[in-house]
């Protein structure tokens, strides 16, 4: 068992590291402030080359693999939850979707100006009804000759007033039994008729980042925009959670650090009863839980990404990634502010950032209950990994990293 | 058209450093390319975009001063070259620029050698001179702006900084120059560049491959050991009074006393 990162990865998570603490950190407060995005993140993300980093060279992308992937997540993370967010919907939720189930045209059109970051992705399934029981969500395809008629709303969509191509979840059979038999995906872009979308205001956290809805009205979609075959989209959508989730796992880790690093420092700076707080052991353990959080979280982040670089089916493993890291930053985030005191409780630090980021991470891409819910039904035998038409693609460095 | 860029791995610069008992210099693991030589990375890439040239990224050191060579291939040098011997340990700044000249004229169509402002460890620029010495080309010195470049006619201006303002000077190729932070915005590696620099195997020069004999490596100077800095002493004193005006009166009175003002 290795557990060493390769000189590749460790130079692409200094690269983006540089990235995320010269350019975004200075000025993510103001931007989390103004409860907007921050104006540098998409645009800079998608010219280094960010936007694609585990997307075949071939395909417009950088040829990395998936750990890279929960690497740069966590190096985006570490500064603010608004950066990561842009990786999950960007790369994990829509762009990896269409490297496992687009047609080669589909592909070429799609998937290579979002991995050269020449357009932004989305990926739409939630609805105001339809959270975690995604089965059950409104929208509708009807089929007509050779488009899709598409009506519904979205809400909670990350880039939903940035992304040029949007990954839509809906029925084409309202009538099928089971309901997820019923579910197709589609491709839509930002510029067909009857597309609206607007940014949700209000959120507790992530408020650098864009969340909105999305409403679509007669939308006429090309039967060539159908991402799988018809009746093939609840498989898609939960494919695409299956990467979603790693990222925000490894985000999650990002959080975890960034709580333990701040706490570090500031525990050594800070005097009461005239030590430094670190030398309290109350202030010890909070830091070695942090630590105990951010080793575990990471290496179950990593046990998932070894399975993705294989290839194989990792819904478990991700999605106990994703619980435990997003449970644990909130709880690392909880302790940070203690561990600050009063300043903790002001804005004048970043800790409580952490905190209203942390707990995003707990309820989207599958509340902590359900990730619960799918380790239970996968050890008590409920649940199986039943055979897809497209299974997870491996990651090959030498096809990935080929022109051709 | 062939550019050398020297660099060199220093300590982080938010490193904390200490002496230990023996005199020995503790400035953490963590080793990053020197800040200033970033910028003579960049130039050079950005002078290699617009002259289509070459530009080898060249150290003198052991195996830690890859990581600053891998970090310039990344970001779009054609080649990097280890200059390393053990005879070279513990090397004085002389010792230093002679064997970047060797190897400068080892690699034999180099026309501009470009170095950082300084090295932040040891606070000193003297290889820089030194090297332009041993190569017996001009130096430029702390370039805030190259504003003309013509390898063909083997001319260089500059814009440099100087005590009373900046200064333009015009030299004939080749030449050493020394470049500010401010000159560019100095570039991030590239995935793909990651990717080359690491799979690259980085070639090390010795003494023999460089012509040059163990008395070459013999320097003039020699640190022994270092010693922490005597630790600074001061106290804090609270002026009272009654009012702002009156609290400053006291401290005017007490600046003169102490001679500060």
């Amino acid at each position: 068992m290795d557990f060493m990162l390769n000189e590749e990865q460790l130079m692409a998570q200094e690269m983006v590291r540089k990235f995320a603490q010269e350019e975004i950190a200075p000025t993510i407060k103001e931007w989390d402030q103004k409860h907007q995005p921050h104006p540098h993140v998409l645009p800079r993300m998608a010219e280094l080359g960010i936007l694609g980093i585990n997307i075949p060279v071939k395909y417009g992308g950088q040829g990395f693999d998936y750990i890279t992937l929960g690497l740069v997540c966590e190096e985006l993370e570490r500064v603010d939850a608004s950066l990561r967010v842009v990786m999950s919907v960007h790369a994990g939720l829509n762009s990896l979707a269409l490297l496992q189930w687009g047609t080669e045209e589909q592909k070429q059109r799609f998937l290579v100006p979002q991995a050269k970051g020449e357009k932004y992705a989305g990926y739409a399934l939630t609805e105001a009804d339809a959270g975690s029981d995604p089965a059950n969500l409104r929208s509708t395809a009807r089929r007509e000759g050779d488009v899709y008629i598409l009506n519904g709303e979205k809400m909670w969509i990350s880039l939903a007033t940035k992304a040029d191509h949007m990954l839509i979840i809906a029925k084409t059979d309202p009538h099928a039994k089971p309901v997820h038999k019923g579910i197709s995906a589609f491709i839509i872009t930002s510029d067909m008729k009857g597309v609206t979308a607007g940014d949700i205001h209000g959120k507790l956290g992530v408020r650098a980042g864009s969340t909105g809805w999305i409403a679509m009205q007669d939308v006429e979609v090309p039967v060539e925009n159908r991402l799988g075959e018809e009746g093939e989209g609840f498989n898609i959508a939960m494919s695409c959670l299956d990467n979603g989730r790693f990222t925000v796992a490894a985000g999650a880790t990002g959080c975890i650090r960034a709580c333990l690093e701040d706490s570090v420092k500031y525990s050594k700076e800070r005097h009461t009863f005239g030590v430094p707080i670190a030398q309290h052991q109350l202030i010890k353990q909070k830091i070695a839980f942090m630590q105990q959080w951010y080793d575990a979280a990471r290496l179950l982040v990593f046990k998932a990404g070894w399975l993705k670089n294989l290839g194989k089916r990792n819904t478990r493993e991700t999605a106990v990634a994703k619980w435990f890291a997003t449970d644990m930053s909130v709880k690392a985030a909880l302790e940070a502010v203690q561990l600050y005191g009063a300043y903790g409780f002001s804005d004048e630090y970043d800790v409580e950032r952490y905190l209203r980021n942390a707990k995003g991470a707990t309820i989207y891409e599958g509340a902590s209950e359900i990730q619960q819910l799918i380790q239970a039904d996968y050890a008590l035998g409920y649940r199986k990994d039943k055979p897809i038409r497209c299974e997870p693609v491996a990651y090959d460095a030498d096809a990935w990293q080929s022109e051709a | 058209m062939h550019i050398a860029v020297i660099t060199k791995s220093v300590p982080d610069t938010e490193a904390v450093v200490s002496v230990d008992a023996g005199g020995k210099l503790l400035a953490g693991d963590k080793l990053v390319v020197n800040p200033w030589d970033e910028y003579a990375i960049t130039e050079a890439i950005l002078l290699k975009e617009a002259h289509k040239a070459k530009v080898t990224i060249l150290a003198v050191g052991p195996e830690q001063h890859n990581e600053a060579l891998k970090h310039g291939l990344a970001i779009g040098c054609d080649q990097a070259i280890r200059v390393w011997d053990g005879a070279l340990e513990g090397h004085d700044s002389l010792v230093y620029a002679k064997a970047v000249a060797a190897a400068i004229q080892k690699l034999g169509d180099v026309t501009l050698v470009m170095f950082g402002r300084e090295l932040p460890d040891i606070a000193s620029d003297a290889h820089i001179f030194q090297t332009a010495r041993k190569l017996g080309w001009n130096l430029l010195g702390s370039v805030s702006k190259i504003e003309a470049l013509d390898f063909a006619a083997k001319t260089i201006r500059v814009r440099r900084l100087v005590e009373q303002g900046t200064e333009v000077l015009s030299s004939r190729l080749p030449a050493v120059i020394s470049v500010l932070k401010g000159i560019n915005e100095p570039k991030y590696p590239t995935f793909i560049g990651i990717r080359k620099a690491s799979k690259t195997e980085i070639p090390v020069w010795g003494l023999s491959a460089l012509g040059l004999d163990a008395a070459a490596a013999q320097g003039q100077a020699a640190v022994t050991g270092y010693r922490e800095l005597p630790k600074r002493e001061g106290a804090v004193e609270i002026i009272e009074g009654a009012s702002a005006q009156d609290k400053a009166a006291k401290l005017v009175e007490k600046l003169f006393a102490e001679k500060v003002l």
